[in-house]
């Protein structure tokens, strides 16, 4: 593993010329960037700066997770967050490291690039005084041919085996002298190479990228198509325009799930309708790991759970339906949420709402509710299910303009008792088809279930290239490291009416399968066999 | 077939340990002299040929190898074989590959270590002094397995259900085993050239009787060279493309996607410094006893400290 030694001596001991400091300066940090040591430490510096984005959460990774953190720890946090605890793979000082490591790696290969062209270009070296010098030696080899023609078979076998040989004349007879194992380097190279690539790639991802969440719930009329606007969540990499996300809609029409015995869930499926650019509505299907693949985007589907169907009949008799996903809190999908009417119990006379009189209910869903009446669910599957509900009337808080959460009521609300809880201490029950009467005569009726799926829509335009990166890289590496350079020399002079060769060989990298090597290559010169 | 497979875990265990004892029996009581000299002539001769050739006549006659030396070669081969069906019968048991949860993950990888381990043994019968270090990483790698990540048999969740967990996973298997099983020379190593350099405090004594220490230092080398493309594969390439399909995103520094990376780093750090003439051979070594430990982080710390997206690391 020495192929850097011996790079020719330029840089090393350059002659002191008197110049501009700056400039000299500069050469001095640019040499230091690029040597080995340099490279190692900033190797460490990036496995180091990498530990804390494993003991903080991460904004990139989970955004709650931070905000609870914060919660948690409200003194520490705001320091950390100064550091960039919570955003450290983008954070200035992570890229920093790879920044200078992607510097020093240049500065490495572009050298390393031109002497190798030049080693593939330039003939093995002429052999040296000495052969028995050399880590290996034999001089035993015998052939009955004169010198000219025993250095012409030798030369022969070698290229046979693939080795660069260059034959010469010398005084006293011939010299031999053959190099193999250049693929190492190339490997080597092709290997740093693929590592900035894949680099660059990352950066370019990162600044054409984006993706955006949807909670997708089953039923033609809740579709939705690929606009910021419709997306629940979306993160556009700094290059992209909102206007730049493909034309797609989607609609699912029918989500499968199946699960064990145990509750852990089989298989998923999604059934979805989808219309590309305007186009008519198409079937497809994805499921966990088969993403649904359209042009420009991927849509990935993530996670699972119930929307009742809540229908609403207010005091003056006016229906409203909402489908409401409920958000699952455990494995089991025990799952959490709310419905709101806030336009509702308009009396017909006045067409005036009455803010006091917005309905809200609040509680927990169960697709497999227990016999026990707990409020967690037995099995994921809907075979039982069960709806608990708390019911609120009042002003429910959503005409301020501040955005609260869609899964919970305003507690400001509650406490300030401007949204009052209606039904008693107990949770009320209720199970498909069944209707909920209120005092005032409304009642809440539990219509139906329907699924819905959490899925992701994303583009990443690098990916494709970071494979092949990917891929290359590995090549190299496997050439790099299984690949050995290696010379081996003869010198064939007269002997009686034949020549005996000298023979003397070099593995230029750590190689202890060289001695074998270098044996069996005398014994076919002596024995003549191909 | 479950309760057969527990059965036979705690077998594994029990045999490992016997093992063990009888390798720490021949290191303690071996004459030195025999099997020092015996291993260093091996372990150079597998260096390279020439010596080996001048050396083949001077080889001592595997007969007469202490006993309990060969009693532990044999328990550990044994131990392998229970090893072998207790993973066996645990992936029949939850028709699938046995790797859907972290302790079928140990089980696995320590099944690929110790079968490299006993490819070197049979191989190069010389290296015997290690075993005593060998099955001691084994039996606590197994005991932690049982009593931490024991997991009753299951079915796979369907993130888990894709071609490329195959990949991904058996890949990684097999290049933490050997990375982990690279410890013992890299460790031997460098207690070894503490000893040459005249070192006797406690490690080092343990250095009396191992082979040379260049045999060693390049058997290590070895080992990571032969594993890393492997993990290269196994956790920048398979692994990505899993979580593409399944996650949508290739990476996402995930704390197993973190520490995956970190151990990468660590060990193309010692790759670089093991190539640079510059550095220590010692000093090369200590990183790759690093990437050791961030393996080990990897392997249980992750699951143990925080959490994650990959769910079959839950220690239960
Ligand atoms: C992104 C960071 C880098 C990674 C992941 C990386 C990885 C590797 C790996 C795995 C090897 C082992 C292959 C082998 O031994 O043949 C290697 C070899 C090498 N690397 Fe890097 N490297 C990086 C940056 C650099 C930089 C910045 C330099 C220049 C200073 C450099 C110079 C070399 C050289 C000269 C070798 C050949 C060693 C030899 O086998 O003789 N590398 N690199």
């Amino acid at each position: 593993m020495t192929v850097v030694e011996d790079r020719p001596a330029t840089s090393d001991a350059p002659p002191p010329r008197r110049g501009n400091p700056v400039w000299a300066l500069l050469r001095n940090s640019w040499r230091q960037l690029t040597s080995m040591r340099t490279a190692l430490i900033l190797l460490f510096l990036l496995a180091v700066a990498a530990v804390p984005g494993s003991i903080f959460p991460q904004r990139g990774v989970n955004r709650e997770n931070v905000a609870e953190y914060f919660a948690a720890h409200p003194k520490l946090a705001p320091q950390l967050d100064r550091f960039f605890a919570f955003d450290v793979y983008s954070s200035p000082w992570f890229a920093a490291i790879y920044l200078l490591l992607f510097a020093s790696l240049i500065g490495c290969v572009l050298p390393r690039l031109r002497d190798h062209v030049r080693a593939l270009t330039t003939v093995p070296p002429k052999a040296p005084q000495r052969l028995d010098r050399l880590p290996h030696h034999d001089s035993g080899p015998q052939r009955p041919e004169e010198p000219a023609a025993a250095a012409a078979e030798v030369a022969r076998l070698l290229r046979r085996r693939r080795w660069r040989t260059r034959l010469r004349e010398t005084p006293d007879g011939w010299t031999i002298a053959a190099e193999k194992g250049y693929l190492k380097e190339t490997g080597n190279l092709l290997f740093h190479f693929a590592m900035l690539a894949v680099l660059v790639g990352v950066g370019f991802g990162h600044w054409y990228g984006w993706h955006g969440n949807r909670l997708l719930v089953e039923g033609t009329d809740q579709g939705f198509c690929n606009v910021i606007t419709q997306h629940d969540e979306s993160v556009l990499g700094p290059w992209v325009d909102a206007s730049d996300l493909p034309d797609f809609c989607l609609r699912m029409t029918k989500f499968d799930a199946t699960y064990q015995s145990t509750g852990v869930p089989k298989s998923f499926q999604a059934s979805v309708g989808v219309s590309e650019d305007g186009g008519e509505y198409r079937s497809r299907t994805f499921t966990v790991n088969d993403p649904l693949r359209l042009a420009g985007a991927n849509v990935y589907l993530l996670g699972q759970g119930y929307a009742p169907v809540l229908k609403f009949t207010d005091r003056y008799g006016a229906e409203q339906t909402k489908v409401v996903p409920f958000l699952p809190t455990d494995g089991m999908l025990t799952s959490e949420g709310v419905v709101q009417f806030p336009d509702v119990n308009i009396d017909p006379a006045t067409g005036k709402r009455d803010p006091a009189l917005q309905m809200g209910f609040e509680g927990v869903f169960l697709p497999t509710g227990g016999t026990d009446g707990s409020a967690v669910s037995k099995f994921p599957a809907a075979d039982n299910p069960v709806l608990y509900l708390a019911a609120y009337r009042g002003d429910l808080g959503l005409d301020v303009g501040t955005p609260g959460s869609v899964y919970a009521l305003d507690r400001q609300q509650i406490a300030d008792g401007d949204l009052k809880k209606i039904s008693g201490e107990r949770p009320y029950v209720l199970r498909p088809g069944e209707k909920w009467t209120l005092d005032d005569g409304s009642a809440l009726e539990f219509a139906g279930i329907r699924r819905f799926a959490t899925i992701s829509i994303r583009h990443d335009p690098t990916q494709g290239v970071m494979l092949v990166g990917a891929v290359l890289g590995l090549a190299g590496l496997m050439l790099s490291l299984s690949v050995h350079r290696r010379r081996v020399w003869f010198r064939v002079t007269p002997a009686g009416s034949g020549s005996v060769i000298e023979a003397g060989g070099l593995p230029r990298t750590d190689y202890s399968a060289f001695g074998e090597e270098f044996a069996a290559l005398t014994r076919h010169i002596k024995e003549g066999t191909p | 077939m479950a309760e057969l497979s527990n059965q036979l875990m705690a077998l594994t265990v029990l045999a490992y340990l016997a093992a063990m004892v009888c390798y720490a029996g021949e290191y303690a009581f071996g004459k030195r002299s025999h099997i020092g000299k015996a291993a260093t002539r091996e372990l150079v001769g597998a260096g390279g040929p020439p010596v080996a050739s001048q050396e083949e006549a001077a080889a001592p006659a595997e007969g007469r190898d202490p006993l309990i030396g060969r009693v532990a070669v044999a328990l550990n081969l044994v131990a392998l074989v229970l090893h072998l069906g207790t993973t066996v019968t645990r992936g029949i048991a939850a028709d699938r590959m046995p790797w859907g949860n972290m302790y079928e993950y140990i089980l696995s990888t320590a099944l690929i270590g110790s079968a490299v381990w006993a490819g070197v043994l049979l191989r190069k019968p010389a290296v015997r002094h290690l075993g005593l270090f060998a099955s001691l990483t084994l039996v606590v790698l197994l005991g932690a397995a049982a009593l931490i990540a024991y997991t009753p048999v299951g079915p796979l969740v369907p993130a888990l259900n894709s071609y490329w967990y195959v990949f991904h996973v058996s890949t990684i298997i097999i290049s933490s085993g050997i990375l982990l099983v690279g410890v013992v020379p890299a460790a031997m190593f460098l207690i070894k050239n503490g000893w040459d350099a005249g070192k006797r405090g406690f490690p080092y004594t343990l250095g009396k009787r191992v082979g040379d220490a260049g045999t060693l230092e390049r058997l290590t080398f070895r080992l990571h060279a032969f594993a890393f493309p492997l993990f290269t594969f196994g956790a920048l390439i398979a692994g990505p493309l899993w979580a593409e399909a399944s996650w949508g995103r290739y990476w996402g520094w995930d704390p197993k996607e973190v520490w995956a990376f970190i151990s990468w780093i660590v060990y193309a750090a010692y790759l670089h410094a093991r190539a640079t003439p510059s550095v220590k051979r010692t000093t090369a070594t200590w990183i790759a006893m690093l990437g050791f430990l961030t393996m080990l982080m990897n392997l249980f710390g992750v699951n143990l400290f925080f959490e994650g997206l990959h769910s079959y690391a839950d220690a239960g």
